[in-house]
C-alpha cells in the first residue's frame, strides 16, 4: 500500500503534460454518470433491498396487530403500548422499558468510558511513540487480527479464566486474598463489561490512531518550544485535534453496546434485560409487532445520540 | 545527536503491552484448553494433552453437525467475499466522480454499519415474511419460505461486510494519483484496460485487504443471522447455541477450529499482500530513475 504510492510519485511527474488531453480525445458512447450508475448501482441495490426497505418494514409492522402465533396486517398501537406496559400506572416506580433502557444506557457509559481510555492511549502510542513505520504497520496489525476472529470466541475465552473454578478465582484462593471464590466475575455485569471492551476497544483504536497520525509533528514541537508542559500540549493541541476519531470512535461503541444483545446474553448468562434483548425475546415469542415497535424505540436513541455527537464534527469530511 | 526515549514511552509501552495481552491472552487460553485430555473439564490446570475433543468433533458424534455448519459457513463466507470485493471496487470507482445519489450511497452505508444488527435483522426477516405470504397469498398455497441462507442470509451478512469494502476503497482513492490512470488513456487505453492494466494492479493489495474482511466478518458474523438466516444455522450460531449448555470441552475444541480457518484466511491474505507489495517496490518502480 505504501509502495504503491511510492511508484506513484517517482512515475507521476513525466506523465503531468499528457493528462489534460486525455478527455477531449476519449470518445465514449456511454455517458459518465451512466457509467457511475453502473458502478455504484449493485451496492445500492443491496443496501436498498437488505437494510432500507427492512427498515421501513420494521417501522410499518411496529404498527401492526399480532395474536400468539401471527402477524395481523391491521393498524394497532398495541405494539407500543404492550412495551409502555406501567410506565404511567406504576410511576412513581419504573416500569420495564424504562429500567432496561437506565440498564442499556449505564453498560453503555461504562463500556464508552473504558474504551475511550484504552483506546486513546493505545492510539496515542502507535501515532506518537512507534516512529518506524514497519512497526506501526505490525503493531495496528496485531491490534486487528483479533477483530477478524470470532466474537463469541472471544467471549467464551474468558469463561476458564473468570468462572468459579477459574485461574482468576483459584489464583486469588490459593494466594490467600479470599477464602471463597467470587461469584461476580462470570455471567455478571462485569463480565459483560469486561467483554464489551474486550470486543469493542478496536472501533475506538482505528479512528483515533487515523486522526492523530494525520496531526502535523511540528505543530507538537511548536506547542513545546512555546513553553507548553507535556500535558498543556496534550489538552490543548493533541486532543482537540484528535476529536473527528474521538467523536467517530464513540459513535461506533455507544451503537454496538445500545443494539448488543449476544455479548449481554453469552456473558450475563442469559440474565440481564437490555434494549437489544428485549426485541430478541419478543422475535423469539413470534411478537413481532412488538419486537418491531422496540427497534424502533431503539433506532430513535440511537439516532439521537447519534444526532448529538455528529454536531460535535462533521463525520462525511473526516473518512 | 541522539536523543533517549522519554519516559512516557515505557509508561505507554507497557500499557499496550498489557492491551495485547488481554487481547489475546484469553483466547489462547481457549485454544490450549481445546487440546485437554479425555478427563479433562472447562477450566485449567489441564487434566493430560490430547485431541480427544476435536476428534470428537469430526466423528459428528458431538453436539452440533459440525460438517454441514461448516460447509454452510464457508460457502456464504466465499460467495459474500467475493460479492463484497466486486461491488466495492465498482462503487469505490464510481465515488471518483460526481455522481447524483452520491451522498445517498455514502449515508446508506454508515447508516447500514451503525444501525443496530438486530434492528436489520429483523427487518430483513420481516421483509421475508411479508414476501412468503404475498406468495403464499397469491401465488402458490404450499410455498415454504423464500428465506435461506443465500437470500436472507447473503443479504444480512453483505450490510455488515459492504460499509467496510466501501471505507476501504475511499481509504485507497483518497491516496492514489489520477495522472497515472489518465496516462494510461493517453496512450490509447480504452477505460477497461486503463482500469484492468494500471488501476487493479496498483489497488490489488488493498483489494486483497477488502476480501479478507468480506470473508472474515461473514465466517464470524452473528447478530445479523440471528434473525435472518432461516432455517439452518450457520457455524457461529451453533457455537452461541453451545454456551449455555455445554459442560465440556467440545466448544473450546469448535472455536479453536472456527478460529483455525480465520487464521488461516489471515495468514493467506496477509502473505499475498505482503508479495505483492514487494513485487510492486521491485518492479514497478524504474520510472523517474532517469534514461539508460
Amino acid at each position: 500500500m505504501d509502495t504503491s504510492e511510492d511508484i506513484l510519485q517517482q512515475a507521476s511527474p513525466g506523465l503531468i503534460p499528457g493528462a489534460g488531453t486525455a478527455r477531449a480525445a476519449k470518445v465514449t458512447r456511454l455517458s459518465p454518470s451512466f457509467i457511475s450508475w453502473l458502478q455504484a448501482g449493485p451496492m445500492m441495490l443491496v443496501f436498498l433491498a437488505f437494510f432500507l426497505i427492512p427498515l421501513v418494514f420494521v417501522v410499518i409492522v411496529s404498527f401492526w396487530d399480532y395474536n400468539e402465533y401471527q402477524l395481523l396486517p391491521a393498524f394497532s398501537g398495541r405494539g407500543y403500548t404492550d412495551t409502555f406496559e406501567g410506565c404511567i400506572a406504576q410511576l412513581p416506580d419504573l416500569c420495564t422499558i424504562a429500567k432496561t433502557y437506565l440498564k442499556t444506557l449505564k453498560l453503555c457509559f461504562l463500556v464508552w468510558v473504558i474504551t475511550l481510555f484504552i483506546g486513546f492511549w493505545v492510539a496515542y502510542f502507535l501515532a506518537f511513540h512507534v516512529k518506524s513505520k514497519t512497526w506501526q504497520m505490525g503493531l495496528s496489525l496485531l491490534c486487528t487480527i483479533p477483530f477478524w476472529t470470532s466474537n463469541v470466541i472471544r467471549m467464551i475465552a474468558w469463561i476458564p479464566l473468570l468462572g468459579r473454578n477459574g485461574l482468576v478465582n483459584s489464583g486469588l484462593v490459593k494466594s490467600g486474598l479470599i477464602n471463597h471464590p467470587l461469584e461476580w466475575l462470570l455471567f455478571s455485569e462485569f463480565s459483560v463489561v469486561l467483554a464489551l471492551v474486550h470486543l469493542f476497544t478496536f472501533f475506538m483504536v482505528v479512528p483515533i490512531f487515523n486522526s492523530m497520525v494525520r496531526i502535523d509533528k511540528s505543530l507538537i514541537e511548536a506547542a513545546y518550544d512555546a513553553g507548553a508542559t507535556g500535558f498543556q500540549t496534550l489538552v490543548n493541541v493533541i486532543i482537540p485535534l484528535a476529536k473527528p476519531g474521538i467523536v467517530i470512535g464513540s459513535i461506533f461503541v455507544i451503537t454496538i453496546v445500545m443494539g448488543d444483545f449476544i455479548t449481554i446474553g453469552v456473558m450475563g448468562g442469559q440474565q440481564i434485560a437490555a434494549a437489544g434483548k428485549i426485541i430478541e425475546t419478543r422475535v423469539n415469542a413470534l411478537q413481532f409487532p412488538a419486537a418491531a415497535a422496540n427497534a424502533v424505540i431503539l433506532l430513535i436513541i440511537t439516532f439521537l445520540i447519534i444526532t448529538m455527537m455528529s454536531r460535535i464534527v462533521d463525520i462525511k469530511k473526516e473518512l | 545527536m541522539k536523543e533517549g526515549r522519554p519516559r512516557s514511552f515505557y509508561v505507554l509501552a507497557i500499557f499496550f503491552a498489557a492491551y495485547v495481552l488481554f487481547l489475546y491472552g484469553p483466547m489462547i487460553a481457549i485454544y490450549v484448553l481445546s487440546f485437554q485430555g479425555p478427563q479433562g473439564g472447562l477450566t485449567f490446570p489441564m487434566n493430560g494433552v490430547s485431541t480427544f475433543w476435536i476428534a470428537k468433533l469430526f466423528q459428528g458424534t458431538g453436539i452440533v453437525d459440525l460438517g454441514a455448519a461448516f460447509r454452510r459457513s464457508l460457502l456464504l463466507g466465499l460467495i459474500v467475499m467475493v460479492v463484497t470485493v466486486v461491488l466495492s471496487v465498482a462503487a469505490g470507482m464510481a465515488f471518483r466522480r460526481k455522481f447524483k445519489a452520491q451522498s445517498i450511497l455514502f449515508y446508506s452505508a454508515i447508516a447500514s454499519l451503525i444501525v443496530p444488527s438486530i434492528i436489520t435483522s429483523l427487518g430483513i426477516s420481516l421483509e421475508f415474511r411479508i414476501i412468503d405470504d404475498l406468495i403464499k397469498a397469491h401465488w402458490n398455497e404450499n410455498f415454504e419460505t423464500s428465506m435461506g441462507l443465500l437470500t436472507s442470509g447473503l443479504g444480512a451478512h453483505l450490510t455488515w461486510t459492504l460499509p467496510f469494502g466501501l471505507l476501504i476503497m475511499f481509504a485507497i482513492f483518497n491516496r492514489f494519483d489520477p495522472r497515472l490512470e489518465e496516462a494510461a488513456r493517453d496512450l490509447g487505453a480504452t477505460p477497461w484496460q486503463a482500469f484492468r492494466h494500471v488501476v487493479l494492479p496498483i489497488i490489488l493489495p488493498s483489494v486483497i485487504g477488502i476480501g479478507l474482511f468480506g470473508f472474515t466478518l461473514s465466517w464470524d458474523e452473528l447478530a445479523r443471522s440471528s434473525q435472518a438466516i432461516g432455517a439452518v444455522n450457520t457455524l457461529p450460531l451453533d457455537l452461541q447455541g453451545l454456551t449455555t449448555t455445554v459442560t465440556n470441552p467440545d466448544i473450546y475444541a469448535l472455536g479453536t477450529v472456527i478460529s483455525a480457518v480465520s487464521f488461516t484466511v489471515i495468514a493467506l491474505a496477509l502473505g499475498t499482500i505482503h508479495v505483492l507489495n514487494k513485487r510492486q517496490a521491485a518492479k514497478g518502480s524504474d520510472a523517474g530513475k532517469g534514461l539508460v
